[in-house]
This record gives structure tokens, sequence and C-alpha cells, in this order.
């Protein structure tokens, strides 16, 4: 079948990726300043002999680098990303505690910045050249060139500091021993304020595509059909044009998977929230270099499937593609 | 209407523009207005702005929350500049390749450029960064590696297009050397989109830069806004001002960047802001 063939295609496609971001890493590793062994150990275990010993035996550190690059690369395809000295685990259970706050997260931020962004654009587009349209492209404006850190820090003051509404940092209530519904309720709570900082970004620019798109489609021969056919203008724009005009800022969206895990360790950052992105920052911290590469590692297939999947979604939704490419 | 009148005429754009002039102004009198280094204590810890004699207030360490707004400036503009064009310099060259010679060629180019656009590009800068330790050098090296894939696309775009216009195939036609044809008679004609996103890069690059800072990955010798707004975060309750202001600088500049880089498209390309206006 078809379908079948494109997605094994794709998933060949994403497979080289990530091999070569395995590649990229191992010559990361070699273009540190100081030995392998003790990059790979971190700040942390670069003191401990018999660990930086068993590093050199573990990736063969002492022979050809070919030989070092086959021994990384089998590590990696077996999922093992390195060990934390400092955390005394597995780089890879480490990541898998924090993903699902990131995934969470992130998903939110996306589901926000995508509704947000289409009504707001289509709106502005509605209304071209009114007050609505002006404040609208303004806002966009403004949050498009907010700095994601320096906007999560301002409505912690504000909105947790000085007004009290939404919690200050973290997942949930530390102790606060809720379940079920109650529980379920304290994490949004929480969500609130990281998934809105970070997904204003990305709303501004969806917002500015939309409205971009409803008004190039607005100006297609089909809607002056519909116009001339009778169609009521709500009609028009909620059927022909906003329709249309969505399939660009989804496009855009999909490919944009990348920035917003980006943003996701700047937001995480700020609210303490315990995702991939605190991880990162931590290791930073710690100079722990092994979890550093292994979340960029981690991150990077996340975007990987995130990109098939959509891809996938659209084949199926939109058949025009398949057609054409 | 030129292209000049045409800028002149758009009122974000004039006041990007006067942001930016003021911006570099303070750069250049970086000197004079505050000669000392912005390192120095110079007055109590924490002191609220316009309280004491100074501005912005002082910083955690008594540091002049202004002095160091104004030396980040150069900071900022230096990195933003210098990494936009090092990534013009590796993008520039393959788009124009790929888009001139096509067939395998661009499919290798195109290949690797997607590769590139596919890894979160922060996560990418983070790691170069703090692998190769943070300097001068490797920031502008991170921004560059991250930044250089549009650049790449939007000239092998171009040259796909005008590669097949009447003019270039005339050169062709009279035995014009490859080299001189790229060189003389496409890239000239790329110079518009070009410059339209150089300055939104340099406006990418400030922010990329800023939040590198301020997760401590900065050129631990230089004052830049993206450390002030970190160094702040501890101490947000009772000193919000040591955060706000270098946030505020940041914003603007950036800001100022795209309203140029905007005004600036809109400039070249009338055909399409008539488009926009309807």
């Amino acid at each position: 079948m078809d379908l079948l063939r494109f997605v094994l295609m794709r998933l060949g496609k994403g497979v080289i990726v990530l091999f070569a971001i395995a590649v990229l890493n191992f010559f990361l590793v070699r273009a540190a300043p100081g030995d392998p062994a003790q990059v790979m150990a971190g700040e942390a275990g670069a003191g401990d002999e018999v660990f930086l010993d068993q590093l050199r035996q573990q990736f063969g550190l002492d022979r050809p680098l070919y030989e070092q690059l086959w021994a990384y690369l089998s590590n990696y395809a077996t999922l093992d990303l390195g060990f934390s000295y400092r955390q005394q685990q597995p780089v890879l259970d480490l990541i898998l505690e924090r993903l699902p706050a990131t995934l969470l997260l992130t998903g939110a931020a996306f589901f926000i910045s995508l509704v947000l962004g289409v009504v707001l654009g289509a709106l502005a587009a509605r209304r071209v050249g009114r007050w609505s349209d002006s404040a609208i492209t303004t806002l966009a404006l403004v949050f498009y060139a907010t700095p994601l850190f320096w906007i999560a820090l301002m409505s912690q003051i504000v909105f947790s500091l000085k007004l009290g509404w939404l919690p200050n940092v973290g997942f949930e209530t530390v102790g606060g021993g809720y379940t079920g519904i109650d529980r379920a309720l304290d994490i949004i709570q929480h969500l609130i304020m990281p998934a809105l900082t970070l997904g204003l970004f990305f709303t501004a620019i969806y917002a500015r595509m939309m409205r971009a798109s409803m008004l190039e489609v607005a100006g297609a021969d089909f809607v002056k059909t519909a116009y001339a056919k009778g169609l009521s203008p709500a009609v028009i724009t909620r059927r022909h044009i906003a329709r249309n005009a969505i399939l660009p800022v989804v496009t855009l969206a999909g490919l944009q998977a990348g920035q917003l895990v980006g943003g996701a360790i700047l937001t995480e950052t700020v609210f303490a929230w315990p995702g991939i992105g605190r991880l990162m920052f931590e290791a930073l911290a710690q100079r722990d270099y092994s979890v550093l590469l292994g979340v960029f590692f981690i991150s990077s297939a996340m975007v990987v499937i995130f990109n098939l999947v959509t891809d996938i979604i659209y084949r199926i939704v939109d058949p025009r593609i398949g057609a054409s490419a | 209407m030129n292209a000049f009148t045409r800028f002149a005429s758009n009122r974000g754009a004039i006041v990007g523009l006067g942001l930016l002039l003021l911006l570099v102004a303070v750069v250049l009198l970086a000197p004079l207005l505050y000669p000392q280094s912005p390192w120095r204590m110079v007055g109590r810890p924490m002191g609220a702005p316009l309280a004491g004699s100074f501005l912005l207030g002082t910083d955690t360490l008594g540091r002049d929350v202004a002095a160091g707004i104004v030396h980040g400036a150069r900071v900022s503009l230096l990195i933003g500049v210098v990494s936009t064009v090092v990534a013009l310099l590796i993008g520039v060259p393959l788009g124009a390749v790929a888009g001139y010679f096509g067939g395998l060629i661009d499919d290798l180019v195109m290949r690797f450029t997607e590769f590139f656009q596919t890894i979160p590009s922060f996560a990418l800068a983070i790691v170069v960064v703090a692998i190769l330790q943070p300097t001068l050098l490797s920031i502008v090296l991170a921004i560059a590696i991250v930044s250089w894939p549009p650049v790449t696309r939007l000239i092998r775009g171009e040259f796909l297009s005008l590669r097949s216009r009447e003019y270039v195939q005339a050169a062709i036609t009279v035995g014009q050397s490859t080299p001189r044809i790229i060189f003389t008679q496409i890239l000239p004609n790329t110079l518009a989109p070009i410059i339209v996103m150089a300055s939104l890069m340099v406006a990418t690059a400030i922010l990329l830069e800023s939040s590198l800072s301020f997760l401590g990955l900065g050129d631990p010798n230089l004052m830049t806004w993206g450390y002030m707004v970190g160094a702040g975060r501890s101490r947000i309750i009772d000193a919000w001002w040591i955060s706000f202001f270098p946030g505020v600088a940041i914003f603007l500049t950036v800001l100022a960047l795209n309203l140029v880089g905007e005004g600036i498209n809109d400039a070249l390309n009338p055909r399409l802001r008539k488009e926009d206006r309807k």
C-alpha cells in the first residue's frame, strides 16, 4: 500500500537523522578540551580513576577513532546514553523520569498557541485595518520580540508573588497529598503559567501567519465565485477562507516542534518544572556532559517522532499532499 | 514611490530605526557615559531605581544596573551582527551551489539543511557552547550553526528561479564562467531578500544570545543583558528592577530590528505590501 511505503520511508529518514545526531554527539565529546573520558564522566566523576578506567574500557578510548565511534554508536543504538556519575543513575532513566512533565508542558503550549493563534489571526484578517486588527497585530509584534525567560520571570512576579493567583514553581503542591481529580486540578494550576508563557511566542507567530494566509486566500478566484453565488460573508470566511488558510499555519506549527522543545528548556528553568529542560539546566550547572548530550539526543528524537506523526496525519487528512509529493 | 520613500512612510519602521540609532549611540557613548567597568561595585547592594544616584538601581552586589545595560548593549549588538555574518557565510554559498547546479548536489545540500532544521536548535546551541566552554567565539559559532539553514533555503529558491531567467541564459550562451555568472549576474539580484533576512536574523541572534547567557552560558568576562536577568532571578521579590530593565533592553532591541526588517521588506516588495493592505 502507498501509505505504508510512505510511513516506512519517513521512518527510515528519522532513523538516519538520529544516527547523525549520535555521530555529532561523538565528535562534540572529542571537540571538548581535555580527555574524552573526563568529559563523559562530567565534573563529578572526573576525579574517580576507577570510573574513568571503566569508561575508557567501555568506549575503547585507547583504540583507533573509528572503533571508538563504533562503540559509541552501538551504545546509543541500544539506548544506552551513558551514566551520570553525579546522580548515580543511567542517563536514560533520568530522562525517562522527566519526560512526561515535558510532554505535558510542550503539548499544552502547542495546543494553546495553535488555537489562540489561529483564532486571533482569523479575527484580525476579518477586521483588517480596524482597531481590533491593529491591536492583535501589535500584540503579536510585542510577544514576538519579548524574551521568553524574561516574560516567564515577570509573570511569576505579577501573578504568583504579587497577586497570589497561581502557584509559583513546581509541578504540584509538595506534600499536598492530593489524589485523583484533586491532583489533576492541582497540576493544571501549576501548568497554566509555564504553558501560557511558552505558548505566547508561538501564538504571535501563528497569529501573524494566519492573518497573512487569510488575506491571501481571500483574493483567490474560488472566493469570488462563492460571493458571486450569494453566500453570506460569514459562511465564506468560515468554510472557504479559514479552512484553506489554516493549512500553511499547521504546516509551520509542525515544523516548529524543535523550537518548542528549546523554549521548554527556558520555561522549565524559570518555573522549576521537573522536565528534561530543567534536567538540562541542572546538568549544565554540574558540567554533567553525558546528561546534556543525552537530553539533546532524546529531544531530537521527540521532534523526529512528532514530525513523523504530523506528516502521516497530513497524508490522511489532505490527499492533495500525497498526489504532489 | 521609490523604496526609500516607502520606508520613510512606514511608521513602525521609522520608530524601529529611531530605537536602533539610539542603541548605536548608547554603544558608541558607553565609554563616556559609564567609563568604569560594569562589574565594579559602586553603591549599596539592591538600591531601588531613582532612590540613590542610580537611575535604574543597583544589583545584588551593588553594581550599577544602568552601566550594565549600556555595556551589555555592545556585546548584544556585536554577537548579533557577527553571528549573522557567519551564518550568511555558511548559508549563502551552500544555497547558491544547490540552486545553481541542482541535481545531486542540490539533493545533498538540502538533506544536510533539513537535518539541521530538524534538530532542536536551542538545545544544539546549549550543547555546543557548554562543551566548547562559553567564550565569545563559541557563542558566535553556536548561534551561526543554528541560524544558517533558512538562509540556504532562501538563496537556493532565489537561485533556482533566477537561473532560468533570460539574462542568465544569455550570460551562459556568451560563455561567461560559472563563478562570474554566480557572483556578477545572480548574487546581486538576491541582495534584497538577504538584507531583509539578515536584519531579522540579528534580532533572533540577540534573543538566542540572551537566552544562553540567562542560563549561565555567557562569556564570563562580558556583561550581557541575559546574564543580568539571570543574576537578578534569586532576589526577584525584593529587587525586581535587576531583572526587569535588562529584559526591557532586549525587548526594545529585538522589536526595533523586527520593525526595521519588515519596513525594508515592505519597501522592497511593494506588490506584497499592496496585497496586505487590501
